[in-house]
C-alpha cells in the first residue's frame, strides 16, 4: 500500500472531504504545441468541480487524460490511492458523458444503458434491474425500446447520463454535455444535473466554456487559461475575489481600473480614496452591480463620480449602462431598469468592492 | 426556373442512352429467350419455354451455374477475409500513413484486368514462377498441375481482382463510425475485442454487405478468368453463354441463361440493399 500525503483541502471548501482524484503536475504537448503546462488539482469525494476555459485552453484535453483517451506527456494521476494514468480507459472506474452523447446507434436506449454492465458480464437479472433504475432516474423509462436516432437531443443527453451512472463510477466526467442543447433546455438540464449529482453523491468533473453554467452548478471552478490554471475557487469566491484581471473579466462583467497608490490613497484619474494597499500601481476590479446611482443623502464613505450616459443594454431585470466621466474614464454600471436615465448622473461605490487583481500574462 | 429547352437538352440524351443501350437490348434478349433454332441453323420466332427447360434439365447448364455460384461464394468469402482486416487496419491504426496505404490498395485497379489475369497464368503455370521456385527449393519434384487450369486458379485470381472492391465499401463504412463511439465503449469498460465485436463490426455491416455483393456479382458473371485459368473443370456460366452466342449459335438458349443470371443478380442486389438499409443508422 502506498502512503501519501493527503493534500490540504481547498480553503473555501465548506466540509473538507477526502481527495478522490489527485492530478499531479500533468503536462501535455502535441508535437511542438503545449496544451497543458503542469496542472495540479484535487477533486474531493462528492464534489462538483467545473473546469472552465475558453476553447483551446486545454480543458477537454485534461478531461480526456483523466478518462484515459489521451496520455499525459508528464505528471501523474492518482485515484483513491491507485495510480490511474497507467490504466487503459476500460480499466478505470471513471465514466464519461460525451459532448455529442456518443450513444451507440445500433442499440436501443435500454441496450445502450445496459452496455457497460453487459461487457462486465453481470447477470441478466441484475442488468435489467439496474438499467430500469437508471432509466427511471433520468425519466427515460418510456423510451427504453427506442433507437437513439428517434429521441431528441435532451433525451439523448439523459440516456448518456444513465449509461454512465449505471456503472456506479467513483468519478463522472462530463465534456460540455449541454452545449448542443437550446438555452431553455440547457438551464433545465443544469439544475437537473446538479440535483442528480447531489442525489448519487459521486464526484463530477464538468468541462464547459460557459461561465454562467459553471457558476450555477459547481462547488468549485478551476479556471484554465492557455493550458495553465488561472484560479481554483468556489463560484462565490472566484466571482467576488478574482485573483487576476483575466479571471475578473472571464467570470462575469467587470470594470478594470488602472490606479496608483501613494501613501495609503488610491488615485484613479480624478478619483481618489483611502486604502490599505501598499504604494505602487494597482489594477482594481469593480463589478458593475457594485456601482449605484448616488443617493440624495450625504455621502457615507463611498466614492462618488459624475458621468454621462453613453450606452445602455437592457437585460430584463437589470440594465447595463456605460457611463463616461468628464476625464474620459468609462464605467459599466448595472442598475435596476428605469426608462428615464438621461444626461449627467451621479454614481457611487464602496471602495471595499474594488478588488486588487494581478494583471497576469498567460503562464 | 430552367427553360423548357434546357430541360429537354439535359434529360433527353441520358434517356435515349438508357433506351437504346439498355432497354432495347434487354427486350430483344427477352424475346430471343422464348424463340428457337431450327435444324437449318436459323432462328425461328416460335414462342416456347424449351430454352428455360433445357437450362434446368441439361446437367452441364445447371451444374455450371451452381459451380459458378460456388466459385463466386468462395471469392466473396476470401475477399472479405482479406479486405476486412485490411480496411480495419487502415481505418483505425494506419495513422498518418493512411493515404499512402489506401493508394497502395487502389493501384492494382489501374492495371488492366487482363494483365492481372495473365500475371497469375505466368505464376501458376507448370513452367511458372511458383512451380519453378517449389522445384528449385526441392519442395516438389514435378510441377504441381492443380495450380493452373482449375477452379483453384479461378478463385485465386478473382479474389485478387475483387478484393479492392470489397475493401472499398468496408473501408468507407469503418471511416464513418464516429470515433467517440469507440471511446465510449472503452469508457464503459469494454476491452478492445469487445468494442470490435459489439460496436465496430455491427456498424460496418452495410459495408460488408456492399462489398460481398460486389465480389459475388462481379465474379459470378466473370468469363475471362475461367477462360484463361479455369481449364475444363473451372468453366463458369458466362463461358457457356459466350459459346452459345458464338460458335454454338444458339442465341435463344444463351438469352435464356443470361436472363436467369440477370434475375439472380437483380434479386441479390435487392436483398442486399434491403439488408444494408436495415443495418444503417444515420
Amino acid at each position: 500500500m502506498l502512503t501519501r500525503e493527503q493534500p490540504v483541502p481547498p480553503v473555501e471548501a465548506t466540509t473538507p472531504s477526502p481527495t478522490l482524484l489527485d492530478i499531479r503536475n500533468i503536462a501535455k504537448s502535441f508535437g511542438k504545441s503545449v496544451v497543458l503546462r503542469g496542472i495540479s488539482l484535487q477533486v474531493a469525494e462528492g464534489e462538483f468541480l467545473t473546469i472552465l476555459g475558453e476553447s483551446g485552453s486545454g480543458k477537454t484535453t485534461l478531461l480526456r487524460i483523466i478518462a484515459g483517451f489521451e496520455s499525459a506527456t508528464s505528471g501523474e494521476l492518482w485515484m483513491s490511492g491507485e495510480r490511474l494514468d497507467r490504466l487503459p480507459p476500460y480499466k478505470r472506474r471513471v465514466n464519461t458523458v460525451f459532448q455529442h452523447y456518443a450513444l451507440f446507434p445500433h442499440l436501443s436506449v435500454e441496450q445502450n444503458v445496459a452496455y457497460g454492465l453487459r461487457v462486465a458480464k453481470h447477470s441478466e437479472s441484475e442488468i435489467s434491474a439496474r438499467v430500469e433504475q437508471a432509466l427511471a432516474r433520468v425519466k427515460m423509462t418510456a423510451y427504453a425500446k427506442a433507437k437513439p436516432s428517434r429521441i431528441s437531443g435532451g433525451q439523448q443527453q439523459r440516456v448518456a447520463l444513465a449509461r454512465a451512472l449505471v456503472k456506479r463510477p467513483q468519478l463522472l466526467l462530463l465534456d460540455e454535455p449541454l452545449s448542443a442543447l437550446d438555452a431553455n433546455l440547457r438551464r433545465q438540464m443544469q439544475l437537473e444535473l446538479k440535483s442528480l449529482q447531489r442525489e448519487v453523491g459521486i464526484s463530477f468533473v464538468f468541462v464547459t466554456h460557459d461561465q454562467e453554467e459553471a457558476m450555477v452548478m459547481s462547488d468549485r471552478i478551476a479556471l484554465l487559461r492557455a493550458g495553465g490554471l488561472e484560479q481554483v475557487a468556489s463560484p462565490r469566491e472566484i466571482y467576488s475575489r478574482p485573483a487576476t484581471a483575466y479571471t475578473a473579466q472571464f467570470i462575469g462583467h467587470t470594470n478594470l481600473l488602472q490606479t496608483e497608490v501613494r501613501g495609503g490613497v488610491v488615485h484613479c484619474s480624478s478619483l481618489s480614496w483611502k486604502t490599505q494597499l501598499p504604494d505602487g500601481p494597482v489594477l482594481l476590479s469593480l463589478r458593475p452591480e457594485n456601482i449605484d446611482v448616488a443617493a440624495p443623502s450625504p455621502p457615507t464613505g463611498k466614492v462618488r463620480f459624475r458621468g454621462r450616459l453613453r450606452n445602455r443594454a437592457f437585460h430584463g431585470a437589470t440594465e447595463l449602462l456605460q457611463i463616461e466621466c468628464a476625464d474620459g474614464l468609462l464605467f459599466s454600471v448595472r442598475t435596476g431598469t428605469r426608462s428615464d436615465w438621461q444626461g449627467e448622473l451621479e454614481f457611487e461605490f464602496d471602495p471595499a468592492d474594488a478588488v486588487a487583481v494581478r494583471n497576469s500574462e498567460p503562464s | 426556373m430552367f427553360s423548357r429547352i434546357y430541360r429537354i437538352v439535359v434529360t433527353v440524351p441520358p434517356l435515349l442512352w438508357v433506351t437504346v443501350f439498355l432497354l432495347v437490348p434487354y427486350a430483344l434478349m427477352f424475346c430471343y429467350s422464348f424463340w428457337a433454332v431450327s435444324a437449318s441453323q436459323t432462328i425461328v420466332h416460335s414462342w416456347n419455354l424449351a430454352n428455360y427447360r433445357q437450362l434446368f434439365t441439361v446437367d452441364v447448364y445447371w451444374q455450371t451455374l451452381l459451380r459458378s455460384m460456388w466459385i463466386a461464394a468462395r471469392v466473396t468469402l476470401f475477399s472479405l477475409l482479406l479486405g476486412y482486416p485490411l480496411a480495419y487496419f487502415l481505418s483505425f491504426f494506419a495513422g498518418a500513413r493512411k493515404d499512402l496505404f489506401y493508394q497502395l490498395v487502389i493501384i492494382p485497379l489501374w492495371v488492366s484486368y487482363l494483365v492481372r489475369a495473365y500475371a497469375w497464368k505466368t505464376i501458376l503455370g507448370s513452367d511458372g514462377v511458383l512451380n519453378t521456385l517449389l522445384q528449385y527449393v526441392h519442395l516438389t519434384r514435378h510441377p504441381l498441375e492443380f495450380l493452373l487450369y482449375s477452379p483453384f486458379a479461378v478463385v485465386l485470381t478473382l479474389t485478387h481482382i475483387y478484393t479492392p472492391f470489397t475493401f472499398l465499401p468496408i473501408y468507407a463504412s469503418l471511416e464513418h463510425i464516429p470515433r467517440n463511439l469507440v471511446e465510449a465503449s472503452s469508457d464503459l469498460g469494454a476491452s478492445p475485442a469487445q468494442t470490435f465485436w459489439r460496436v465496430i463490426f455491427p456498424l460496418s455491416i452495410p459495408g460488408v454487405l456492399a462489398g460481398a455483393t460486389f465480389a459475388f456479382v462481379l465474379s459470378l458473371g466473370d468469363f475471362l478468368a475461367p477462360l484463361l485459368l479455369g481449364g475444363p473443370s473451372g468453366i463458369m456460366i458466362s463461358n457457356i453463354v459466350v459459346s452459345l452466342f458464338g460458335a454454338a449459335y444458339n442465341w435463344p438458349l444463351g438469352a435464356a441463361i443470361s436472363l436467369c443470371m440477370l434475375l439472380l443478380v437483380v434479386s441479390l442486389l435487392f436483398v442486399s440493399e434491403r439488408l444494408e438499409k436495415k443495418w444503417s443508422f444515420s
